[in-house]
């Protein structure tokens, strides 16, 4: 045995797993030296500015280039005609749909792409997209996706009228996309026939945007010479943008590079393929130039990446005492003009099956109706996996509707239903076998660490003095997320398995280089792996360098997404290390002369057993194999890539509480307190993990209390610029706290499981139950997000309690 | 171009001098003429900040101010508070209480956060988030960047020199 002194001055040293590693990647941020999309700059480089409908359904009747071409810095407009010689006025989606990258003859949705203008700078761009003359036929359009299906509704997508199915099963309805169920009906609707008491509930999560600062954009650049395309661009998937190009251009895959570059944020709003991305794209590749083509915020909030219109109906069936017996969900999915929702093949609804929550219910039946309406494309989701906001907002308030239709706590009534910690792992009624979790000690150290009991005789007080001002609810969330897509046996995009990859080269003196198929967009991944390499090969994380987004580089991943990188990289990440380390070991024993078995690793060495002062730190190791000492018949280096696919999703969860103080004059609500606990099993870096948690915290208090994208009965927006769409500031945002539990994921090789999303998709639902709750002692089971003191207010006067 | 003005500033200390066409906003100016790409554009309606720099002792969205209306001005940029390789407190404060990560809205929440420490060495957390309350972050909650303002508020209290 070391001196246990030493022995910590050497983990220290490493600044592996578990300590509060300040971030590698910040050195660059806070000097102004990032290197984002907009920053590029390439000799001869032509921006492209995007000439956009103003109308969300006609036809185009013609389009009048000359005044464009006449403005002095336009070099070229670019129309659906002019990319119709090489086939990519259209793509396919990821939804198995086709989606117009630039319009032909219709325009689907107001701001559609419509033409590219190409100019030497943007304000030349922009003075040729004023000039380009576009005649519309004004169509009728359909806003609400409960008209899509009506008998008399026009048709939106008369290019596919008689297509008889998108993406999963036949279609009923010229704008029907899908109809998706999981479960079983029968016994679900049994179960309701039998039950004491039953509950039902319509919810909608709205309409919203990721809305991350930086829009996308990208730098397309075509070599004539070469015949190598270059694409700088604000992605997520790098490498499965690649393959799409690959497919869309023709250009071989081997001569593609897309390199992500620094991202100024995504939370989902990168991983979709944008027309804009295509058209510059082919600009590059027929003009020969480099072309920049980077979104203005209305654009980014009207056209790429909206999250949810789920138009949901919760149900639940109990007995007496709370316990459920019985769920029915169904959702209305508000797709838009194009199916090119994000999601995996096998799955067109996501993971909404994951909305029995942290609940043992026996029996259970979900089903999803996607269809268009005159809106946007490319429902994205926002800051959690494909569709789990939307499933866990359903579960977590319709908890919360049955707990006061029985006038139950609502801690109990959560109690009462949470899988137990034996029962692990669980397989939900919707087929989802919940890997690991321990929801009754979670809840428990949450209700005591803000007096839960104190706060529910608080509000009784409240509630009996008629001259209190305000109304105080207490909101509680206790949520099962499902991230880390995916197994490939379950998750694929175009065909492509969702595991995750990771390559990990050492050089003589020790350091380290690591190249993974993820996609940092300020998540601090060129930290956490490190720390993840330095525990695994007892090398410091100071000297590990982490690279990732450029095709050339990095082996191939699915990219960031579905809070992935940890669950699925983090374990690619793990096991190329312990390839590595199971070579160092032979070269340990080769040099000690003893037998592998009679090794043990210590921190940053092998050390024989029983004899520690023979030892052979890494650092020597690191040298041995680049030299001609080595075991018979070993090659040189010391480098290993591994291509992890994961056994399962991982399920992360949390308890949730948050007290607000409405003010029943007002509206305002006031966010008194919020306490989240976060179980995401092993944490690696815990600065980072609280850090996502404060964002996806915000993240949530924003669409809680104030995002939706509104339209007009025409299909116009009434509401696309920071003007009008809610980010909140630092003067609106609460003052977090949290906790943490640790229940370590059973088949994760560091039984990690992805955190940066559970703040976001727990958040919200906490939220609302905290507003529903303030108003349920006067009947109120439900209001609609956002509850932005208007509405708020519209609730207290329709209860007539807003009069002193 | 046809019609462009010459228009001379301070910028981070140095002189320049640059020709614009008077439509010109600052913004494009510094990133695409001056190589100064530490200030982004956000939503170009001066709400986000990610183009915040300092005018004449004013922040200022970048986004929204013709170049030409900064003739003989004094500019600093996120670029300009390392001060002869030594950060800035406020620099050293983000990277130290994790009040970043993306990086985006970083230079303008530090140009602003440089001269709202100017006009109020301590303030409170209520000040800063109200003095912040113009640069947008989606990643942090400000949480953590209001804990790297009071750091370095303290910092510049026990050091004034290094303001």
């Amino acid at each position: 045995m070391g001196d246990q002194s030493e022995l910590q001055q050497r983990e220290d040293k490493l600044q592996g797993m578990g300590t509060s590693l300040l971030r590698k990647e910040d050195a660059k941020f806070i000097r102004g030296q990032g290197s984002y999309i907009d920053d590029i700059k390439l000799p001869g480089m032509l921006f492209g500015a995007i000439v956009r409908s103003p109308y969300a359904h006609a036809r185009i009747k013609k389009i009048d280039k000359t005044k464009a071409l006449a403005c002095p810095g336009v070099v070229a407009v670019l129309t659906a005609d002019d990319l119709k010689p090489v086939n990519l006025h259209w793509m396919p989606t990821v939804g198995a749909d086709v989606q117009a990258v630039l319009a032909d003859k219709k325009v689907h949705f107001q701001l559609q792409e419509v033409a590219m203008v190409l100019a030497t700078d943007r304000y030349a761009a922009y003075d040729g997209v004023a000039l380009v003359e576009v005649d519309y036929e004004e169509l009728p359009a359909i806003v609400d996706p409960k008209q899509s299906m009506a008998k008399d509704a026009p048709i939106i997508r008369e290019d596919i009228a008689d297509k008889k199915e998108v993406g999963h099963g036949p279609r009923t309805h010229p704008n029907h996309i899908f109809t998706w169920e999981a479960g079983d009906k029968a016994a679900a609707d049994a179960a309701f026939a039998n039950a004491a008491v039953t509950v039902r509930q319509e919810i909608l999560n709205p309409r919203v945007h990721p809305c991350p600062l930086e829009t996308c954009g990208c730098v397309a650049s075509f070599n004539k010479a070469t015949g190598y395309l270059t694409l700088h661009v604000t992605t997520q998937i790098p490498h499965l943008l690649r393959t799409v190009l690959a497919m869309l251009s023709g250009v071989a895959e081997s001569k593609i590079r897309v390199i992500g570059g620094d991202i100024g944020g995504g939370f989902g709003n990168k991983v979709p393929v944008y027309p804009g991305y295509v058209v510059a794209t082919v600009a590059s590749i027929v003009t020969g130039l480099p072309i920049k083509w980077i979104e203005s915020r209305i654009d980014n909030i009207s056209t790429t990446g909206f999250a949810r219109d789920y138009h949901g109906v919760g149900e639940l069936a109990a007995d007496k005492d709370g316990r459920i017996k019985g769920l029915r969900f169904t959702a209305l999915a508000d797709h838009g003009a194009f199916n090119s929702h994000v999601s995996a093949s096998k799955l067109p609804a996501g993971l909404f099956s994951i909305c029995t929550g942290s609940y043992a219910i026996p029996n259970a039946y979900c089903r999803v109706d996607a269809v268009y309406t005159n809106k946007a494309p490319g429902g994205v989701a926002y800051r959690c996996s494909l569709r789990v906001t939307e499933a866990v907002y359903l579960i977590e308030r319709m908890i919360d509707v049955l707990a006061q239709k029985l006038g139950l706590d609502k801690a109990e009534i959560r109690r009462r239903n949470f899988v137990k910690a034996e029962q692990f792992p669980y397989t939900t009624s919707l087929g989802w076998t919940l890997d690991s979790g321990a929801y009754h000690p979670a809840l428990d150290k949450v209700l005591k660490a803000v007096d839960y009991d104190g706060l529910r005789k608080e509000q009784a007080a409240k509630r009996a003095d008629p001259k209190s001002g305000t109304l105080m609810g207490i909101g509680l969330a206790t949520f099962t997320e499902i991230v880390g897509a995916g197994p490939t046996k379950v998750c694929d995009i175009l065909g492509i398995g969702l595991f995750d990859s990771c390559e990990i080269r050492v050089h003589p003196t020790g350091g380290v280089i690591a190249r993974l198929g993820t996609m940092s967009q300020g998540q601090g991944h060129a930290t956490t792996y490190a720390q993840i390499i330095a525990t695994e090969l007892g090398l410091p994380a100071s000297d590990i360098v982490v690279e990732e987004g450029d095709t050339d580089k990095s082996p191939y991943g699915a990219g960031t997404w579905g809070s992935r990188s940890t669950p699925v990289s983090g374990a690619a990440t793990a096991q190329a290390a312990r390839k590595i380390k199971d070579k160092a070991k032979k070269i340990a024993a080769h040099l000690l002369e003893v037998a592998e078995g009679d090794l043990e690793w210590e921190i940053d060495r092998f050390k024989v057993k029983g004899n520690p002062s023979q030892a052979k730190t890494m650092k020597e190791i690191c040298m041995v194999s680049h030299t001609g000492n080595l075991p018979a018949g070993m090659e040189q280096g010391l480098n290993a890539v591994s291509y992890y696919d994961p056994p399962n999703l991982t399920f992360p969860f949390g308890a949730y509480l948050c007290v607000v103080d409405i003010d029943k004059y007002t509206g305002e609500t006031k966010v008194r307190r919020f306490y989240a606990l976060d179980d995401c099993g092993t944490r690696i870096n815990p600065m980072i993990i609280e850090g996502q948690i404060h964002g996806g915290l915000t993240e949530a208090f924003a669409v809680a209390f104030g995002q939706q994208i509104p339209f007009d009965e025409n299909g116009n927006h009434l509401g696309n610029s920071l003007m009008d769409y809610f980010l909140p500031t630092a003067l609106e945002t609460p003052h977090w706290e949290t906790d943490h539990t640790v229940t370590p994921c059973p088949h994760h090789p560091l039984g990690a499981k992805g955190v940066a999303e559970s703040p976001h998709v727990g958040g919200i639902p906490c939220f609302s139950n905290a507003v529903i709750d303030a108003f349920a002692h006067l009947g109120v089971t439900h209001m609609e997000m956002p509850h932005s003191a208007y509405r708020v207010w519209q609730q207290c006067n329709a209860l007539g309690i807003n009069k002193r | 171009m046809a019609n462009t003005h010459k228009v001379s500033f301070k910028l981070n200390g140095k002189a320049v001098d640059v020709a614009v066409e008077p439509r010109e906003l600052l913004i494009h100016t510094l990133r695409e003429k001056l190589a100064h790409t530490g200030p982004h554009i956000g939503c170009e309606t001066s709400h986000c900040g990610a183009c915040t720099v300092d005018v004449d002792g004013m922040s200022v969205k970048a986004c929204t101010v013709l170049t030409v209306q900064c003739d003989g001005s004094e500019m600093l940029t996120v670029e300009g508070l390392e001060q002869g390789g030594v950060l800035h407190a406020l620099q050293q404060a983000f990277h130290e209480e994790h009040g970043l990560q993306c990086g985006y809205c970083t230079p303008g929440m530090l140009t602003r956060a440089y001269r709202l420490l100017k006009e109020n060495p301590n303030p409170s957390e209520q000040e800063i988030r109200y003095g912040i309350s113009g640069n947008l972050c989606r990643c942090t909650g400000y949480q953590n960047i209001v804990k790297a303002v009071q750091s370095a508020a303290r910092k510049l209290a026990a050091a004034p020199a290094a303001a």
